[in-house]
């Protein structure tokens, strides 16, 4: 039986990283919004790696933060230590990645969402989306609860038909024990939906107390504070350390003779897993050459004992997964608290999606995270959050947002699921970033906070910080442009001459000075007296732009091709099956995914140059025989 | 890439004698202007009126020296044939100055057009209609179907084999950059030891300098496709050489053996630059100085690209004739039936063997040069590859190759990994041209075989 139980403009399904931030920036726009979870305990999960950050990631995290959104406040409330990583291999790429305190980084979470007043949390398990003549009306629940919405967002994470696989062991569950949607899953089907599943396997966590650390490299964080958000800075936290070990033969011998125990390894299961993510079974397999794999310890907060043992996913049976455990220098005794297991579940065919997040065919209908069939809790943020802005301009009758490959992180992230759909969990990396040096964590801020302030989401306080901070990087760059050393001068040669630098031949900026390859932001405080009053992000950032400024003008140049294509919009309902002289092929591939621009098909695979040059002209035919009026963009 | 970059072409009809034009087009061509002619008035170039032509020198960028002189007309969008910018250079030196004006605007990243691409644009732009574009749309349709089936052609075609292994060295080496940014720490196998990345970039960079010098065949731009005319004496080459140039270069006389050294002139087929030689007559004899020219006829022959081979439709075919067929052996080859104006209805003789002509009266000339056209675009006359190909694939190698050299100065001056990637990916894109895959899928599957990383 079911019962009507209330009106709300926006619906979120799920409260893991994707709902958690779709919720907030709805409700924060103003939406009344309903988040419903399966388990009010199971908001904000890590249910794999304690960490946030790294490589592309982190780079999604600030950009998220730059909005308005959470993540980044959450993790520098929450983290156990913090490191930038591939410091030395460029600004572009350089990230910042900490280990969480995993229940603290819920419990924060938590009170952030249940303090929102626009914002109901409830649990209760989402069976059924009501979609009537192609708009959403509502939800109903496993309690008969109907509530009433013109926007749903699916944001159900690896919940639906939910699978736990452990050697032969295998039921119906989500992650770490929570119930799974075994019903949305179907019913998204009989509206019409394409659901793939995909597959990801998480590795045991020990007990800290039966290790013997005094064997293993330990790993602190930086001695160097910071933050993913430039609003935290100035906290502090307690750190704690990680620590390095490595499998062996012993442990790769473990691992081959139980093969046949893994009905993964068997192939029993056709559910797509992530490359860069393969169980420790996978890689014994496939790399037989090589003799180790690190494995990193990493501990899961300060109130538990439970410590994730990274580099070890497996889907073995629990004795083996000991077995191999202790093989390992310094876990000769360890115990397992939780075994790692394999879970696949239902997602969408992100190809189904538009750039907005919405689904295509669906008023008001959107979806995010790891629904969309994309892995890592950044990953689901950064939809997250959009697919709330989109939902909340909906409901607002305001006109859609989206994020552009030159732009953000985040559009890299939609335009790839979108325009190419997705064949294992996807994964954000910085080398699917065509223009990176443009699109760096330093800049996040520079790049999407006024976006962010004009969709209303980036409140007072942080737009003033963003303010007082780019008007710093403005006053520092204008000084060191027009402060001048000459050949000759004292102070500027003694200093040169104690960097070992080379004298100056002539008349040199000292933004100029500092491109020398001996130099760097560091620097600046040596040459100008008094720039200590500019923060240290501040220095680094003007430094860059500086240093980098041949080949961030390259990247410009190419953002402004890229946009020339992008500009080509394609106006809805084309039939490109009718496009007189391109291949079958390409037809297809356009009819499935439905560009709206030229740059958007031309980048869907099995579309050639030639087939962009039949589009062009086909969309210029169409142009002039409907008279010319609709809008080309440009 | 599609819309406005920057094209060029040569626009002068084959066998227009002297006067050559070279067409740029889009926003870059004014730019590309400046950086080669000097103008003769005090006026800067930016400050030309549009529609007008100035006469200046072609300076040529690799050495400063003056390539040809040259009146140039800039004229401005709207009011042009793209509807963008549009310049165009009349070359007076004859086509040899021509090309090498092709050659300096296209070093100013120019793309060279491909064919109908001018239309093409006139046609997206909204300057012509439908009808008048509906013909070339149909070139450009069969094109990009030869195009594509080139493509998958080529890709067994030496260079293009060539080229496609130093597109795999580029993508090793980007997965190996890659992998060490975003997965650090995890393969340790994948860390790059010092000086390895320098030594791939200077073995890929090794690689297309060799490609560019070429097997002996040289630049295509500065040298041209080399089409031999040979036959008995007294055939008619040395007057089908002159009716192509439309010039009396060549000394005609009844007198068989007239021409006794061989004669090489610069000719224009539809943009192809053409090296045309005329040669001795082949025959046995005892005059010495005769002897040395079919010796050299001989010779021309062998590195020759496309041979024409005159037969006399008054003497019929002789057994000299069959000796020359031998001579030609497999390389491509026309052959014509020359002085049909001596016959009645001798244009009927043409079938699928014999083009029949008058060197004499010019009949039959458009016949040949459509012939010459088609084999030189179709039947991938150039070793194994059609011309236009060619060009284009020196093109994106000569660029392929200063974005390399940028990366090995990247590297040298200290510059971290992420910056290196660009130059890279920049070079890798170039020759990416010419096959069209995108960069990050491929790098991504090599990451994903050949390193072990993840949690
Ligand atoms: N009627 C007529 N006469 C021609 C034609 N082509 C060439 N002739 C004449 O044939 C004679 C020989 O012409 P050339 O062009 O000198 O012949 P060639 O092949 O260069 O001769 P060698 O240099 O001696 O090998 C000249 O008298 C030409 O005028 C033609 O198409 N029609
Ligand atoms: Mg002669």
């Amino acid at each position: 039986m079911t019962f009507s139980a209330g009106k709300y403009d926006v619906i979120v399904i799920g409260a893991g990283h994707a709902g958690s931030e779709a919720a907030l920036a709805s409700s924060r726009l103003g939406c009344r919004t309903l988040c419903l979870t399966i388990s009010m305990d199971a908001i904000a999960l890590m249910p794999c790696n304690p960490a946030v950050g790294g490589p592309g990631k982190s780079h999604l995290v600030r950009e998220v933060d730059a909005l308005g959104g959470e993540i980044a406040l959450n993790a520098d409330k929450t983290f156990i230590q913090m490191r930038m990583i591939n410091t030395g291999k460029g600004p572009a790429v350089r990230a910042l990645r900490c280990q969480s305190d995993k229940r603290l980084y819920q419990y924060e979470m938590s009170g952030v969402l249940q303090r929102e007043k626009n914002l109901h949390m409830k649990q209760d398990l989402v069976e059924e989306i009501i979609i009537k003549n192609g708009q959403v009306k509502g939800v109903i629940t496993l309690a008969g609860a109907v509530y009433w919405s013109p926007t749903v967002i699916l944001a159900g994470g690896t919940y639906l038909r939910g699978r736990i696989i452990m050697g032969d062991l295998n039921y119906s569950s989500g992650p770490a024990g929570y119930f799974p949607a075994n019903k949305l899953s179907d019913n998204l089907r009989s509206h019409g939906f394409e659901l793939v599943r995909f597959n990801t396997s998480t590795p045991a966590r020990i007990d800290g107390d039966t290790v013997d650390y005094s064997s293993l490299t330990e790993q602190v964080g930086d001695e160097e504070e910071y933050y993913f958000s430039y609003m935290s800075h100035g906290q502090k936290r307690p750190r704690l350390p990680c620590w390095l070990t490595y499998t062996n033969t012993k442990t790769h011998e473990i691992i081959l003779e139980n093969l046949d125990k893994s009905p993964l390894a068997r192939g029993e299961y056709s559910a797509k897993a992530p490359r860069y993510c393969p169980s420790i079974e996978d890689k014994v397999v496939r790399f037989t050459n090589k003799e180790s794999h690190q494995v990193f310890l990493e501990p899961e907060g300060w109130d538990t004992k439970e410590i994730y043992v990274q580099g070890m996913s497996t889907s073995l049976p629990l004795d083996i997964q000991l077995e191999m455990l202790r093989s390992i220098k310094g876990l000769g005794k360890v115990e397992i608290m939780r075994p790692g297991y394999a879970i696949e579940y239902d997602c969408i065919q992100p190809k189904q999606l538009e750039l907005n997040l919405g689904v295509r065919g669906v008023e008001g209908l959107y979806s995010a995270g790891q629904m969309n069939g994309t892995s890592g809790y950044e990953e689901a943020a950064a939809q997250g959050i959009l697919a709330g802005i989109n939902a909340a301009m909906y409901v607002k009758g305001r006109a859609p947002v989206t994020f552009s490959r030159s732009e953000a992180y985040i559009g890299v992230l939609v335009d790839d699921l979108v325009t190419k759909g997705t064949e294992e969990p996807y994964r954000i990396l910085t080398s699917r970033a065509e223009y990176r040096l443009l699109l760096r964590q330093d800049n996040a801020d520079l790049r999407l906070t006024e976006k962010g302030r004009k969709i209303g989401l980036v409140d007072d306080q942080r737009y003033e910080k963003f303010i007082e901070r780019k008007n710093q990087i403005e006053e520092l760059t204008e000084i060191l442009e027009d402060s001048v050393i000459n050949p000759g001068d004292e102070h500027g040669e003694k200093l040169l001459e104690e960097l070992s630098s080379s004298p100056l031949k002539k008349s040199m900026s000292i933004g100029e000075i500092l491109k020398r390859p001996e130099l760097d932001s560091s620097h600046i405080e040596r040459f100008l007296p008094g720039s200590e009053k500019y923060p240290r992000d501040v220095q680094e950032q003007v430094w860059i732009e500086f240093k980098y400024e041949g080949y961030i003008k390259k990247q410009i140049k190419q953002v402004e091709n890229f946009k020339k294509l992008e500009n080509r919009k394609i106006p809805p309902g084309i039939e490109f099956q009718g496009i007189r002289g391109m291949r079958m092929e390409a037809r297809e591939k356009l009819q499935e995914s439905k560009p709206m621009s030229v740059g958007q098909a031309s980048r869907i695979p099995g579309v050639s140059p030639a087939d962009i040059n039949m589009l062009l002209i086909y969309l210029e035919q169409r142009r002039r025989e409907t008279g010319g009026n609709e809008d080309e963009g440009g | 890439m599609y819309i406005d970059d920057t094209i060029a072409a040569l626009a002068t009809p084959l066998g227009e004698g002297g006067i050559g034009i070279v067409r740029i087009s889009g926003p870059q061509a004014v730019d590309a202007l400046e950086a080669i002619f000097r103008p003769k008035t005090e006026k800067r170039i930016r400050d030309f009126e549009s529609h007008t032509l100035y006469l200046g020198n072609i300076i040529s960028p690799r050495d400063g020296g003056v390539i040809d002189e040259a009146l140039v007309a800039i004229m401005y969008a709207p009011r042009t044939f793209t509807r963008e910018d549009v310049v165009e250079i009349n070359c007076h030196g004859g086509s040899m100055p021509l090309r090498k004006t092709l050659e300096a605007v296209l070093a100013q990243g120019v793309r060279l057009a491909q064919p109908g691409e001018f239309t093409k644009r006139a046609f997206l732009n909204g300057r012509i209609d439908l009808v008048q574009a509906e013909s070339i749309l149909d070139i450009i349709r069969s094109r990009t179907h030869e195009g594509l089936r080139a493509a998958v052609d080529n890709l067994e075609g030496s260079i293009s084999r060539e080229i496609e292994g130093i597109r795999k060295q580029l993508s090793n080496i980007l997965a190996l950059v890659e992998v060490n940014i975003d997965f650090p720490e995890e393969d340790e196998e994948a860390a790059m030891g010092p000086g390895e990345l320098e030594d791939e970039l200077n073995k890929a960079a090794h690689e297309i300098t060799r490609l560019l010098e070429g097997a002996g065949k040289g630049k295509i731009l500065r040298d041209g496709i080399k089409v031999v005319i040979v036959g008995k004496p007294n055939v008619g080459k040395s007057s089908l050489l002159n009716t192509l140039l439309r010039e009396k270069r060549a000394i005609v006389t009844d007198i068989p053996g007239t021409t006794r050294d061989i004669i090489e002139e610069n000719l224009n087929l539809a943009g192809i630059p053409i090296r045309i030689i005329d040669t001795a007559g082949i025959r046995e004899t005892g005059d010495e100085v005769e002897m040395i020219g079919v010796e050299r006829s001989r010779k021309s022959l062998k590195n020759a690209d496309l041979a024409l081979i005159i037969f006399d439709i008054t003497t019929g075919i002789q057994d000299e004739d069959g000796m020359i067929m031998d001579l030609v052996g497999d390389i491509p080859h026309l052959k014509l039936l020359n002085k049909i104006d001596l016959m009645d209805r001798a244009e009927e003789l043409y079938d699928e063997e014999f083009i029949p002509i008058s060197a004499k009266t010019g009949a039959g000339m458009d016949l040949l040069e459509k012939n010459i056209g088609k084999i030189i675009e179709m039947d991938n006359i150039i070793g194994d590859q059609p011309l236009i190909n060619r060009i284009r694939h020196e093109q994106a190698l000569q660029r392929a190759l200063e974005s390399i050299e940028n990366a090995k100065k990247s590297s040298e001056v200290g510059h971290p990994l992420d910056i290196i990637a660009i130059d890279i990916k920049e070079a890798w894109s170039h020759l990416g041209e010419i096959v069209g895959d995108t960069v990050t899928e491929e790098i991504l599957d090599i990451i994903f075989q050949e390193f072990c990383i993840g949690k």
